[in-house]
Parts: C-alpha cells; structure tokens; sequence
C-alpha cells in the first residue's frame, strides 16, 4: 500500500479514536462536576480536567482568562478554532478519510461523513441546546458505528492492520493519560491502595464507566473500585479491550503480520513493550509510583508511534 | 440552422416520442409526492456519499453537489449506433492526427492544416517529436461533447483529449436512478454502462507492452474539484491512487513509496496537466508532479494516459479540421458534423464575426469549462461591447459558431417540469480497440434559457439511456 494512503488511514483512525476518548473524558468530568463537591468549589475544577489532560487548558485561559463552564465545555467539544476541540478531530477524521475513500468500504465513508454532515448542524445548534451527556453517548455512539462497519465489512488486509494501529496507539495513550490524571486529582488519598472513602469511590466509578469498564472490574474483582484494582485492570489485564495491555497486544499481533522486513524497529518495541507487561505485576507499578510508571509509558508508546511512522508512513 | 429548439421527449405536435413513451407512462402515474420524496432522497444520499466537486476561487473550498435531476435522457438504440460509429470515427482520426503530427506531418506536408496552427500552437510539446507511442494511441480517454440542433441533427462541439472529467457521474446518476426508481429499469430495455472502468481498465492495460502492468491513477489531491472522480475511478478498477509526492524516478524508472518499500509504476492514468508533470520539464513550480517523469516516459519506461500533448488535437482553432481529418486519415466521410466556425485569426472571418456578435457565440481557442466565452444573444450591450475589443486585440486566440438551439428534456424546475437545454458527453476508451459504453454523461443548463451547461456555471446533470426501440 501507499505509504501516504498508510499515513491518512492511520491518522483518520487515531482521530476518530481521540473524538470518542475526548468523549469519554468530557462525559466522567461532567458527570462528576454535577456530584456535591464539598468544599473543592463549584465544579469548574472538574470541568478544567479534559483540558488539563489534553494540555489546552493554557489555551483557554488565554483566550478566555477564567474557567467558565459553558465557554469550558464548548472550547472543548465544538469550538472550530481550538485546534484540539473534538469538532476538529472529526474534521480531522473525515478530511483523512475523505483522501483514503477509494480504500476503505462505502458502509465505512458514507458513516463517517454523515456523523460529519450531523456534526456540522449540531455546531450550529450549540452544546447547551443539545445536551452534554447526550452529545458524548451521540460521538461514542458514532464511533462504535465506524467500527462496527469497519469490522463488518473491510476485507482483512493493509487497511485494516493500519486503522488497527490508529486506534490502538491512540487508546493507549488516552487510558494512561485518563489513569495518570485520575491518579493525580485524589492526590495524596490515592497513595493507599485501599482507599475507601466516598469521594475516591465515585472518582474511580465515573473513570471506569467512562471507560466502558465498569462492568469487567464488578465481574473481576467483585467489589468496590480502589486506586490499586481499577490501576491493575486499566493497565495489565488483557481481558479489558480498553487496557494498556489490551492495547499492546493488538499493536504487537497487527505489526508482527504486516509483510515485509522495513518494519522490524517497530515490530521489536511492541514485542519489547508486550512482553513486558505481560510478566508485570501491579506491586511492581505501586513500588515505581504510579505517576513515574505511567509517565515512562506514555513515552513508549510515543516511540511505538514514531517507529511506525518512520518505518511505513514515511518511506523513501 | 434552425432556431426552434428540439425536445428530447416530445415532437414538434406534443406528442411523446416512441422511445419515451414507457417513461411518460411512469411519470403520468406517479404522484407528485413520491417523486419530490424521492428527489430529496437522492439529495440526500448524494450529499452522505459525498459526490460533491470544489468550486474554484472559492476560498472555502466548499463542497457542492451537481444537481441531480430524475428524468432521464433517452436516446433509441438506433440512433445510438450511428453516434457510437461518428465518436469512434471521430477519436481514431484524432489518434492518427496526434501520431502524424509528432513523426511525418504528412497532413502539414499536404496542405490540409497550415503548419503554423500546428507547430506554434501552445498544446503542441516538441518534446513529444519522434516518440513512439505502444499501438501509437495518444488519447485513451476522450469525451466527445455532442449537440442536437433544433432539426434533431447532432453536432460535434467540442472534442476533449486532455483529461476529461464527468465519467463518475454518468455512473452514479445510473446507480441513483436504479435506486430510486427500480421499477422504471424492469420494464423497458435500458442498456448497461457499469461496466466503464472494467473497460478503462483494460485501455489503459493494454497501452503498455507489458502482459500485466502496474496501473495507477495520478491526481492533483483531494482538493482538485474532480477528486471524487479520481477516487472513484481508482477504487473501481482496483489500483492505487496515487499523488505526485507518492512517486519518485530512479534510473528512468517510476516507481511508488509503499509501506513495503518502492514499488514499480507502468501505466499512469493521469488526470494532471501537462505543465504539472515534471517541474524538471514543464513548470518548475509545480509541486504536484513527479521530478524526472519526463525522461522515463521519454524512454518509454512508462505510459502515460493520456500522451503528453494531445492538448494541440483538442485545441478550438484545430477543431474546424477534423472532419478533414477523418476524410485525410481514413478515407470516410464524417459522420458526425462539426458545427460551422469561423477562425477569427482569419481576417475575412474575422469580420463576419465583429459584425455578427449579438448572434454568435464566441470562445477562447484555449478555454475550457465554460469560462472566457460570449454567448452573444444572452449578453448586455455592453457585455458585447467589452468582448469585441479583446477579440479585436487578439483574434488569433478566438473561434465563433452560430448560436446553436441546443435541444432540451423536461426537467423538474421550482414550479414543476420545464424544458431545460442539454448536451451530451460519451466516454470514448482507445486500447486493443476503440469503444465506449452507450450513453454518456448529459449536462443540463438548470436555469431558464440558459445554453450552459457546466457543473461550474450551475449545470446539473442526468441519466442517459439507451432504450432499445
């Protein structure tokens, strides 16, 4: 396949991806900002969290200068000229997809420019008019769509190993991030692993449904969420299609069946990375530090993606 | 010429004519709801698939839709054969013009074309002299624009050898029309054309010496306003589309940047200018060709659909000698007609024109797509007057032909059904052999009136059938 065809396919899933994670970040912060907030303010501090994450939260407060809930929420999701916003990552999605349409299903464009065409009036109509949970069950629900035609109808080959690469670099990603901000937010109630209090409780809660896993931490783990279980699903049981591991897997099975030998930097990084989660246990991660832990893997899984890039997508 | 325009669906008593009679029938009995239903439907698929072309000077770039309109162009079968024969005529006799030019001259010998039109025209590319061509084809895709004039004879308008466009919404107007009205296709004989990139494909295959080469399609990007096309062509015939930065030449070989490594290039079905090709070569501006790609063709490493050069052949001050031509090349006489022309570059000529312009439309002999030209009865005094100083300025860059009557179809208008002017494009595919699918593309001048008809003037286009009678 044509690297540059590689690069559009790639990236046209990595941002579908980070549409649906920009989603589910925008879904647990609302969620939990409308929970009784004791003496932490108002909420805003919840609502500043998908900005603080995706590191546009200077942004805004350039262009904005104070957290305000309803300019929050809409720089976020649908403001244009916010180059992070989940408005531009759909454009984004669509623009890639739109380069790559000979290449991928009918079923799989006229999916994608349709939750374009809607995305367009929806801007029109505003957020507040439209209702925010309504509005990321409405991106998720997209996104499951995508994929679902994508899963259904595209013939197993090139194409689909580099959507699969998109979407898996990008999860990664946005699980350890979510995981690290989380982490980060209990402060210093989150340094004992069997924290019980009511506020950690919804916390991990909100992280877990927003992850779609709250359901495999009840079957798994039969019990409340604490730091140390919902941080060992998250990033170690490969049972869980959101997991770091999970994510690996596919990253490390799909690069391994690619043909050719100009991949082999990449292919070597995700069997490195791979195999080492799969021989970690969560203590090991405890006794690092949560946060140092994940900083170090947000860094692989930036190599991981830089190999790819350097060995398919850019070709000489 | 006659003024009167002819109707497509009915004859000068308001009868319908034979071949439309099943089609009247439909419409006579299906309410005005469905049909307006079904019209919005097709809007509507038509925007989610994204059959859209950019409008150029248009900043935002923004995606339109070619109004679509329900009611088909019929054509009998009969009469399809003898513009098939004209077309395939037409296009052979182009051929053999391009390969004449580029190696004997023998029509320049023969007096039947002046040298000068030939040699100094700006679409003639010397480096194209003594290149010998596989099956000597120049123009594997052409589109022959066709006119039917007010006493039903069709004229050729225009011949397009360059890279001509409108291929993918003959067949997605084929594919609406089956989707919408099923039933219409079950109950006459309506010939198939879906079958166009198979035998595109088979074109461009056989213009190369190789058994079986590597094919792809090169375009400008997704910003081109025929992208879609370029798209849709690649997808159906199974080959990659490719952009200039996807190509690179090594040792006069082309090949692509693939994700396992460079990959050789055969044939290259290029709907990129000429002076885009090889900055090397051509306009070293351009960032949308391929640096080198002129000394492979040159070593015939690779073919490139269509040749370089067959611009001089399409040229509107060439155009008054094709029929001499087929007369020259093949020993036949045309059977299709040019429609008559004056060569403003011709001083008696010119005079008739400068004296007739409220009647006759005049074009820029370089001009495409409607843009540049006078249609002299539908323009302003002053419009007129502003056109007669820059053709009095340069009339060697201008032809005129009468105002012809193009024939008209009903069509579904603001306020019901209204006849609208219409013209006519096949697809003409040269490889082992000369052939196109029935039918073509037919554009149609949406507003009142108007004899325009190109997508970026507002035209809209419709289904062409073939209707065995």
């Amino acid at each position: 396949m044509l690297s540059r065809t590689a690069a559009d396919l790639y990236w046209m899933s990595r941002y579908l991806e980070r549409a649906e994670n920009l989603a589910r970040m925008l879904d647990v912060s609302y969620s939990l900002s409308l929970m009784p907030q004791d003496d932490r303010g108002n909420g805003l501090d919840e609502l500043a969290m998908p900005l603080l994450i995706t590191g546009t939260l200077e942004d805004y407060l350039q262009r904005h200068g104070e957290l305000h809930a309803e300019r929050m929420l809409h720089f976020f999701a649908l403001d244009a000229s916010n180059p992070a916003s989940l408005f531009n990552c759909l454009a984004a999605a669509r623009s890639n997809a739109h380069a790559v349409r000979g290449r991928i299903t009918a079923d799989m464009w006229e999916n994608i420019n349709a939750t374009w065409l809607a995305l367009l009036d929806l801007a029109e109509q505003g957020l507040s008019g439209y209702g925010i949970s309504r509005f990321c069950e409405w991106v998720k629900e997209r996104s499951h769509l995508f994929r679902g035609a994508t899963y259904s109808t595209l013939m197993r080959g090139d194409v689909y190993s580099f959507i699969l690469l998109g979407t898996f670099i990008e999860r990664a990603d946005n699980t350890l991030r979510l995981l690290d901000a989380r982490y980060e937010l209990l402060g210093a109630d989150s340094e004992d692993p069997n924290d019980r209090s009511a506020r950690a409780y919804y916390q991990w809660s909100a992280l877990l449904r927003a992850l779609s896993a709250f359901e495999a931490f009840a079957e798994i783990y039969r019990g409340s969420p604490r730091a140390g279980k919902v941080a060992e699903l998250l990033l170690l049981r490969a049972e869980v299609p959101r997991s770091l591991r999970a994510c690996l897997t596919e990253l490390q099975h799909t690069l391994a069946d690619l043909p050719g030998d100009n991949g082999r930097p990449a292919q070597r990084l995700a069997a490195e990375l791979e195999a080492r989660l799969r021989y970690t246990a969560i203590e090991e991660v405890l006794e690092t530090g949560m946060h140092a832990w994940i900083t170090e893997y947000i860094e692989q899984v930036q190599q991981l993606g830089d190999a790819i890039h350097k060995c398919y997508l850019e070709v000489a | 010429m006659d003024r009167q325009s002819f109707d497509e669906m009915y004859d000068a008593n308001g009868v319908c004519r034979p071949h439309y009679r099943g089609f009247a029938n439909w419409l006579e009995n299906t309410s005005q709801e469905v049909l307006a239903q079904r019209r919005r439907e097709a809007d509507l698929l038509f925007h989610r698939a994204g059959i859209t072309f950019t409008l150029y000077g248009d900043a935002q770039g923004t995606e339109r839709l070619i109004p679509f309109d329900t009611i088909p162009r019929s054509i009998p079968a009969s009469e399809w054969r003898g513009i098939e024969a004209g077309c395939i005529q037409r296009v052979q006799a182009l051929n053999l013009f391009l390969a004449d030019i580029y190696h004997d001259q023998r029509i320049l010998k023969a007096g039947i074309i002046p040298p000068e039109q030939v040699l100094s025209n700006s679409g003639y590319q010397q480096v194209m002299h003594g290149l010998d061509l596989h099956r000597d084809i120049y123009a594997h895709i052409a589109g022959v624009d066709l006119v039917r004039d007010g006493d039903g004879t069709f004229y050729v308008l225009e011949d397009n050898l360059r890279t001509p466009s409108g291929v993918s919404y003959m067949l997605e107007d084929r594919k609406m029309m089956m989707r919408l009205f099923p039933e219409l296709f079950a109950a006459q004989r309506i010939a198939p054309i879906d079958h166009y990139p198979n035998l595109l494909l088979e074109a461009l295959k056989s213009s190369s010496p190789l058994d079986n080469p590597s094919v792809v399609v090169l375009t400008p990007g997704r910003y081109n306003s025929a992208y879609f096309e370029h798209a849709f062509l690649a997808r159906e015939m199974g080959v990659e589309l490719v952009e200039g930065a996807d190509l690179f030449v090594r040792d006069e070989r082309v090949f692509m940047r693939t994700t396992a490594g460079a990959r050789p290039v055969d044939v290259i079905y290029r709907r990129l200018d000429d002076a885009f090709l090889d900055p090397l070569a051509f306009n070293p501006e351009s960032v949308l060709g391929v640096p080198g790609l002129l000394s492979a063709y040159r070593r015939g490493s690779v073919v490139l659909a269509n040749a370089i050069g067959t611009g001089v052949a399409d040229d509107k001050s060439i155009y008054p000698y094709v029929t001499d031509m087929i007369r020259f090349y093949l020993g036949e006489e045309p059977i299709l007609q040019n429609v008559p022309t004056w060569q403003c570059r011709k001083p008696q000529d010119l005079s008739h024109v400068l004296a007739h312009l409220p009647e006759l439309v005049v074009k820029e002999t370089q001009g495409s797509g409607g843009y540049g030209m006078l249609v002299g009865p539908a323009a302003t005094k002053a419009e007129i007057e502003a056109f007669r100083e820059r053709l009095k300025a340069r009339p060697e860059a201008y032809i005129a032909q009468p105002t012809l009557s193009l024939s008209t179809c009903p069509t579904f208008v603001e306020n019901g059904i209204a006849p609208r002017h219409i013209d006519l494009r096949p697809f003409v595919l040269s490889g082992r052999e000369t052939r196109l699918v029935p039918g073509g593309l037919t554009r149609v001048a949406l507003r009142e009136g108007s004899l325009v008809v190109n997508s970026s003037q507002g035209g809209g286009t419709k289904d062409t059938w073939v209707v065995e009678d």
